[in-house]
């Protein structure tokens, strides 16, 4: 396919949501990125822009539209404060999958493909050191220990990193967990940051789900959810990752398809629907399925009514939450807090910003390191102007970068899941 | 195309990093809220008001176009390069130099954003009153050389009505400063007044004084539906006849209504053809009292519900009302064109009527909405600009629409001001003479023009 055909065929798919963006500007107060960088091309309005002059054919798939695509931490902030309805995240990844086709996979976005692809999470992890590692460590410094345990593909350069499990939570449990009968019947999609670097995440929610006398079904395939190759712009990997999950997730009856990660949450719900045109109606159909069950663990813990005053104890902590995007996105912003504040012992202090991004942004934080945690620095800031003892959030892709960011300050601030926090007391 | 050398010189003054000249940049600063589009040559970052003097000395000398540009929020097309030259964006000068909270006076940069500042004066006690409703991303800057207003205008007055002095880069490149930091001067003309609202055009504000108030107590909001649009007016001139101010009297007319009833289901009693949002603010006892008033006034007017919110939150949801409107305008159709024509307050009812005659002799929707208080309304012209001949019918309709506000003793445009936009309307309301004192004022002032040229007045 000649270039011109990258671009159209990619961005034909969103040509009717180009068209809504009216250039308010009202994005400018609310990107992350924009706030980061303080020019136009990254803020989501210019990225709208570039994208219809794509569409029309008077720039090209090039470095500097590389550049201004790769400024985007798919937080979905603007879309959420867009007067119209404009999917500016759907639409970078457009963008990327187009310059990601046109150009090649760049060797980090290559990489991460090779591992997330065609692999199951059991073995994901040894794979992501071998065929990652090497990478990185052009990175890090020679003296880092770093250099010896880098985890996970969207993981790099100079941030401190979570050490990897020893037994990988997916190792530790049989496929089905029976409950009582009568009790709803979950599948609990796992995810590469729980399973690798935060079992105990795992293990909170799976006994909280126990509690409350659910059959909990963790399929033993399941993949990675595939949003770090969506980030990059692999869209055919992440296709190929949908269609292995899906046909995972649908091996079992259930009620509810739930994840303790807001990220996967996010694949699971609202990017998996977009993936496949209309050229597949049935395994368009077959997603959306998947994402009309699609539920995370607080806000499922709260309509089975999890009483936390039975599970949970914070052994009187003060506490602030942070709102992953993929959770404040889709609206689930009560719903934990409500949880928290119900927990003996817990006193919930908000911080300015909660809403804010922590700027991890998918694989942002690879290319953009330093921008990143720029943008995490004020997170850090706010939570530690809390008086917090410890920050509670709802995905472990947060929980890297907000346990990153602290460190860098010195800070001895905690940083927990939700489920950890309403879980407490049932730990063995 | 700027030559080369101008380019290295455009870097040695502001550094290489902030002069842009890729396409994608371009592209990048080539449009506002006016989704008209012209590309610049280049894009240009000053640092500081000192860089913005050299670059309007350079361009004068070597002929070149500068384009003053904040946050690229205008509704006018004031910030866009027509015919090339470079895009002087200044929204690196983003510094609050100081709040005095004893002489009540604030010292800001141009690229500041207008919330941003008005968060920072609230800490300490202190109300900057202006709230476009664009103000969480436009610049300061942006609302001075448009002079920007908003709902709480009524009360307070606009932007111009706050700012005391000016630090400005004439178009020649000579640096002045404007007015003061006293309440009271009269020695020279007023030409910080003068700058208020001359859209770029005769001058680069580099740094703004503004008068700042004591932040007021508590406020109360209400939100009253009408059975006439008459009946909303008559409310309006009742209550400021009855001796009240309100902060707030923002109006909804009844296609508006339909429009937000039909997206969003807020239930608005189906009788109600007008609503009015009611917003008073002071000393917690005042308001109520002024509250209580308010509804008494208003009550034999038609009045066919009256929601009074007890907390902010019921506040903010009363508000949501006036908020969802320009979402849901879209549903009537994808294009508009947003008017903001004022009239005597007394006016609102017979210009409303004329815009109805209007939208039936063109069949196009037209949606009012806007500051009752102070008479300007949003006339929102929906089209869809893929249908043959819509655009132009648009454009015979808004003159008619400004023309029927002049007949009735009010002008175009109260907040978004002319840019390029309403240029070809000008003559409507203004004389030949009256233009021509304006233009001897620009080439007084900017021989060569290189500030923003083309723009209010057309180009030559
Ligand atoms: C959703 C929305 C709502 C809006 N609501 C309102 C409203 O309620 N009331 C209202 O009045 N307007 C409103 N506007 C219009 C717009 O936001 C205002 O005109 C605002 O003041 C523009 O600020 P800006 O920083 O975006 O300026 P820009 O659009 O970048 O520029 C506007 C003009 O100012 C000039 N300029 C900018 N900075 C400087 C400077 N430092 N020195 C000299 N000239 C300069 C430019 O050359 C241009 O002519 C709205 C716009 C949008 C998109
Ligand atoms: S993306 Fe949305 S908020 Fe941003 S300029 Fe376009 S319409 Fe406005
Ligand atoms: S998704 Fe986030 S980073 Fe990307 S354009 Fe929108 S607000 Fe900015």
């Amino acid at each position: 396919m000649s270039e011109k055909d990258f671009k159209t065929d990619a961005l034909k798919r969103v040509e009717q949501e180009l068209k809504k963006c009216v250039k308010c500007g009202a994005c400018r107060a609310h990107c992350p990125a924009f706030a980061a960088f303080g020019k136009e091309p990254a803020v989501a309005r210019g990225k709208v822009a570039l994208c219809q002059h794509l569409l029309k054919g008077d720039i090209e798939l090039d470095d500097a539209t590389y550049a201004a695509m790769s400024k985007c931490l798919l937080c979905g902030s603007c879309v959420e404060k867009c007067p119209n309805d404009v999917p500016t995240d759907e639409i970078v990844m457009v963008a990327r999958e187009a310059l990601a086709r046109q150009r090649g996979l760049t060797t980090f976005h290559a990489a991460v493909g090779r591992v997330i692809r065609n692999r199951s999470l059991m073995k994901f992890g040894a794979a992501a050191a071998r065929v990652l590692g090497p990478l990185f460590f052009r990175k890090v410094p020679e003296t880092s220990g770093l250099r010896l345990r880098f985890p996970l593909p969207f993981v790099g350069g100079k941030r401190h990193i979570p050490p990897l499990a020893k037994t990988p939570f997916l190792e530790r449990h049989p496929e089905v967990i029976p409950g009582e009968p009568g009790k709803p019947r979950i599948v609990f999609f796992v995810g590469c940051m729980t399973n690798f670097c935060y079992p105990q995440v795992g293990e909170a929610t799976l006994a909280l789900f126990r509690h409350l006398g659910c059959t909990v079904i963790i399929p033993k395939n399941q993949q990675c959810c595939g949003l770090p190759g969506m980030s990059g712009g692999d869209l055919e990997t992440v296709r190929g990752l949908a269609e292995k999950n899906l046909a995972e997730l649908e091996r079992y009856e259930a009620d509810y398809i739930m994840t303790a990660c807001a990220t996967c949450g996010g694949a699971l719900h609202k990017f998996y629907p977009n993936l496949v045109g209309k050229r597949h109606p049935d395994l368009a159909a077959r997603l959306q399925a998947i994402a009309a069950k699609t539920v995370d663990a607080a806000q499922l813990l709260q309509k089975l009514g999890l009483n936390p005053e039975e599970t949970g104890a914070g052994g009187d902590v003060r506490i602030t939450y942070h709102d992953p995007c993929h959770l404040r996105t889709r609206s689930i912003t009560r719903q934990p807090r409500e949880l928290l504040a119900g927990t003996p012992g817990v006193e919930l202090t908000e911080m300015e910003g909660a809403d804010r991004c922590c700027g991890l942004g998918g694989t942002f934080n690879v290319y953009h390191y330093d921008t990143s945690m720029q943008i995490n620095a004020a997170k850090s800031d706010a939570i530690i102007r809390t008086g917090a003892t410890a920050v509670v959030t709802g995905c472990p892709g947060c929980m890297m970068q907000l346990s990153d960011g602290l460190k860098q300050r010195g800070s001895a601030v905690k940083v927990v899941h939700t489920v950890e926090v309403l879980a407490r007391k049932l730990r063995r | 195309m700027l030559e080369q050398r101008i380019l290295a010189e455009l870097k040695n003054i502001v550094g290489s990093d902030n002069v842009a000249t890729d396409r994608q940049d371009l592209i990048c600063y080539g449009y506002d809220a006016t989704q008209m589009e012209f590309l610049p040559d280049a894009v240009v970052h000053p640092g500081s008001a000192d860089e913005v003097a050299r670059v309007l000395k350079l361009s004068n000398r070597e002929k070149f176009p500068v384009f003053p540009r904040g946050a690229g929020s205008g509704f006018t097309g004031g910030a866009l390069p027509k015919g090339g030259g470079i895009v002087l964006v200044v929204t690196r000068l983003n510094r609050i130099l100081r709040i005095d909270t004893e002489n009540l006076v604030a010292e800001v940069e141009p690229g500041v954003v207008t919330e941003q500042f008005q968060i920072a004066v609230e800490k300490l006690g202190l109300f900057y009153p202006p709230d476009p409703a664009s103000l969480k991303f436009s610049t300061l800057g942006g609302n001075v050389a448009e002079n920007a207003g908003g709902p709480r205008c009524v009360k307070y007055g606009v932007t111009r009505d706050f700012v005391m002095g000016l630090e400005v880069v004439l178009p020649t490149g000579e640096t002045i400063r404007t007015g003061g930091e006293t309440y009271k001067g009269v020695v020279g003309y007023d030409l910080t007044r003068l700058l208020c609202g001359s859209e770029g055009t005769l001058g680069v504000i580099t740094k703004i004084i503004f008068k700042l108030l004591p932040l007021p107590e508590a406020k109360k909001t209400m939100l009253t539906v009408f059975d006439s649009i008459d009946g909303a007016a008559k409310a309006v001139s009742t209550i400021i006849g009855g001796k009240i101010i309100p902060t707030t009297l923002e109006f909804m007319d009844y296609a508006t209504l339909q429009c937000v009833e039909k997206r969003f289901n807020l239930g608005i009693p189906a009788s109600g053809r007008a609503v009015l949002l009611i917003e008073v603010d002071g000393d917690r006892d005042l308001i109520e009292k002024q509250a209580d008033r308010i509804q008494e006034l208003i009550a034999p007017l038609g009045l066919v519900e009256c929601k009074v919110a007890k907390d902010a939150a019921e506040s903010e949801a009363l508000w949501k009302v006036r908020r969802l409107v320009s979402p849901s305008l879209r549903d009537v159709n994808p294009d508009k064109f947003n008017e903001d024509i004022v009239v005597p307050r007394s006016k609102v009812p017979d210009v409303i009527r004329v815009i109805e005659k209007i939208q039936q002799k063109y069949d196009i929707p037209i949606v009012n909405f806007g500051h009752a208080g102070d008479g300007n309304i949003h006339v929102n012209v929906m089209i869809d600009k893929s249908v043959p001949g819509q655009e132009e019918k648009a454009h015979e309709a808004i003159a008619e629409v400004f023309q029927a506000a002049l007949d009735l003793n009010g002008t175009m445009s109260g907040e978004h001001g002319v840019g390029l936009a309403k240029q070809p309307y000008i003559h409507l309301e203004l004389k030949p003479e009256q233009v021509a004192a304006m233009q001897a004022i620009k080439k007084a002032l900017d021989p060569n023009n290189i500030l923003n040229p083309g723009k209010m007045f057309p180009l030559g």
